[in-house]
């Protein structure tokens, strides 16, 4: 069946390793989603060869989104992109065919910030409406929650995000990525077979966090070579944890709110979720994960985000859309939230 | 009777031996491992009367220790009569929250001459008493420390206070309070300790309006 006299966007998310395309209808059903990942072999990100990867395939993702909605290029009545933050020339790949094709098709273009989308798709999977979340990735590490206005920051890391902090550990210990399997999930395999609770440091400042005191330690023991990589996984992931829970308990009791989400990368880890949802409970919230596909940087977020901000007026002129490496995500207008 | 459940420990109000005090206890967190949570309980139960009995010695008023219970994590300490900083600040004129702002700066100066770190410099964690001294609490997540890097975070969250519960005034906060700290701790030291701080923003992901 061939589907269209309904309103679409369609939204493209490049801020890093993933290229994905998301097409939504504006009441929010989720027509599409799909996610070409650039994997190097030596892991981590280079993002020149990212954004290679991402040139590469934008023609094939595209031409699959519009097969799997089933619907045509010109059903599309907004394109959003990932605007930032993330790396240079990644966000260039995905705002250069999202201006591409806004012009083409001769709708608005919207810019959207890639933290806010992910709180919004979170919200949107979840049921969710006002949560208290933890956004935990390779990339970021933010406990956020909405406040006269904005997404206020209650709490960052203050060095590397959580998810490169165990990826590199994971890489140091000679961790590869097997298929399906990133390197934080072998390290939380790892981990379920862990012992022995190792001293790490522990470092939480103000509702702030560091986790690279914590890497070097850990990773300085690994080579020194006296303690099993089960119990130091082990020991890694309850410490970051541990330290992650405690800030977003924090968040939860200062601003008092009813729900506390949890969505990014590493919002996958069994432990992890355990951990929140146990505060969740003491502060009487309801406790939300949002599922490892919008969990993950997604183009149906960018697209559902892209909806609410058009909706609102937020659009962009194509010469004023550059990309915006480091926007904050409590520089960001979220109109929608005004009720 | 409890005042204030926190993420990190919980406060009553209590009476011990006719007096009012402040107990701060560390109850058990249950999300975390048995081992690891009497770790944090008892260092931060330790740790925190020793920084707080040294920044008296500096002239930053703190509550007087009372007692304290290392395997319950317990500490009895002095009840301060008075108004968080919070509560108040935006009540007040602009030049007397800039005068405010600028003892405030003068105490964390202080702090940081003599090696203290807070650790959590929020306005909730300053009150007002009705003799008009500023007596800092909550040194729960404090450190000795004279790094520039201990210094600049400290200051650094001062600023996100400011920025996240009175955003409408976070600016020239922020900026009376540096106008107190240099006096005590000088230029130099100041403007390397704000030079930490850009450093620590452009790291976290933080870039400010002005420089964008």
């Amino acid at each position: 069946m061939y589907r269209s006299a309904m309103s679409y966007c369609l939204g493209i998310e490049s801020t890093a390793d993933d290229f994905s395309v998301g097409i939504l209808s504006f009441d929010g059903e989720i027509l599409t989603n799909v996610t070409s990942t650039y994997i190097s072999e030596s892991g981590g990100i280079h993002p020149r060869e990212a954004a290679q990867h991402h040139a590469k395939i934008v023609g094939t993702v595209l031409t699959e989104a519009f097969a799997k909605a089933n619907i045509k290029p010109k059903d599309i009545n907004i394109v959003a992109f990932s605007q930032g933050p993330g790396m240079g020339p990644c966000l260039r790949t995905g705002a250069t065919a999202a201006r591409a094709l806004a012009s083409y098709l001769d709708v608005p273009l919207v810019g959207v910030n890639h933290l806010a989308a992910h709180i919004e798709i979170g919200k949107l999977t979840t049921g969710a409406k006002d949560p208290v979340t933890l956004f935990v990735s390779g990339g970021n590490t933010i406990v956020s929650a909405f406040d006269a206005g904005r997404y206020r920051i209650f709490g960052e890391t203050l060095d590397i995000a959580i998810g490169n902090c165990i990826d590199v550990f994971g890489r140091e210990a000679g961790l590869r990525p097997k298929e399906g399997m990133p390197v934080a999930a072998i390290v939380e395999e790892l981990a379920s077979h862990g012992r022995v609770l190792i001293s790490l440091p522990y470092t939480v400042k103000g509702m702030d966090l560091s986790f690279s005191g914590l890497l070097t330690a850990a990773t300085d023991l690994l080579h020194e070579g006296k303690c099993s990589l089960e119990d130091l996984c082990y020991s890694l992931q309850e410490g970051v944890f541990s330290m992650l829970t405690e800030v977003t308990e924090r968040a939860l009791a200062h601003t008092e709110k009813k729900e506390v989400l949890l969505t990014g990368g590493v919002a996958a880890n069994k432990r992890l979720q355990s951990m929140l949802r146990t505060i969740a409970a003491e502060h009487r919230a309801r406790f939300c994960v949002v599922s490892k596909r919008f969990a993950m940087d997604n183009g149906a977020m960018i697209a559902w985000t892209g909806i609410l901000a058009c909706q609102h007026g937020l659009k962009l002129p194509i010469e004023k859309s550059f990309v915006r490496l480091k926007w904050r995500l409590d520089d960001v207008n979220v109109p929608w939230m005004e009720r | 009777m409890l005042v204030k459940k926190g993420a990190e420990a919980s406060l009553f109000l209590e009476k011990w031996h006719g007096r009012k005090v402040m107990m701060k206890r560390r109850l058990p967190k249950k999300y975390r491992l048995p081992q690891l949570d009497e770790r944090i309980r008892s260092y931060r139960t330790v740790h925190e009367p020793q920084l707080m009995h040294q920044s008296k010695e500096t002239g930053v008023p703190t509550p007087t220790i009372l007692m304290i219970d290392v395997k319950e994590a317990n500490i009895v300490m002095e009840f301060i009569e008075g108004e968080q900083v919070k509560q108040i600040l935006h009540a007040l004129t602009t030049e007397e929250r800039r005068k405010l702002c600028n003892h405030i700066g003068v105490l964390i100066g202080n702090l940081h001459n003599h090696g203290i770190i807070h650790g959590d410099l929020t306005t909730s964690n300053m009150i007002l008493t009705s003799h008009g001294k500023i007596v800092f609490v909550d040194f729960g997540l404090g450190e000795f420390s004279t790094e520039l890097e201990a210094r600049g975070v400290d200051l650094h969250l001062m600023k996100r206070a400011f920025q996240s519960t009175h955003f409408e005034h976070a600016k020239e906060c922020f900026e009376a309070v540096l106008e107190g700290y240099v006096k005590v701790v000088g230029e130099k030291l100041t403007e390397d300790v704000l030079e930490k701080i850009r450093e620590i923003e452009g790291r976290g992901r933080y870039i400010s309006r002005e420089e964008r």
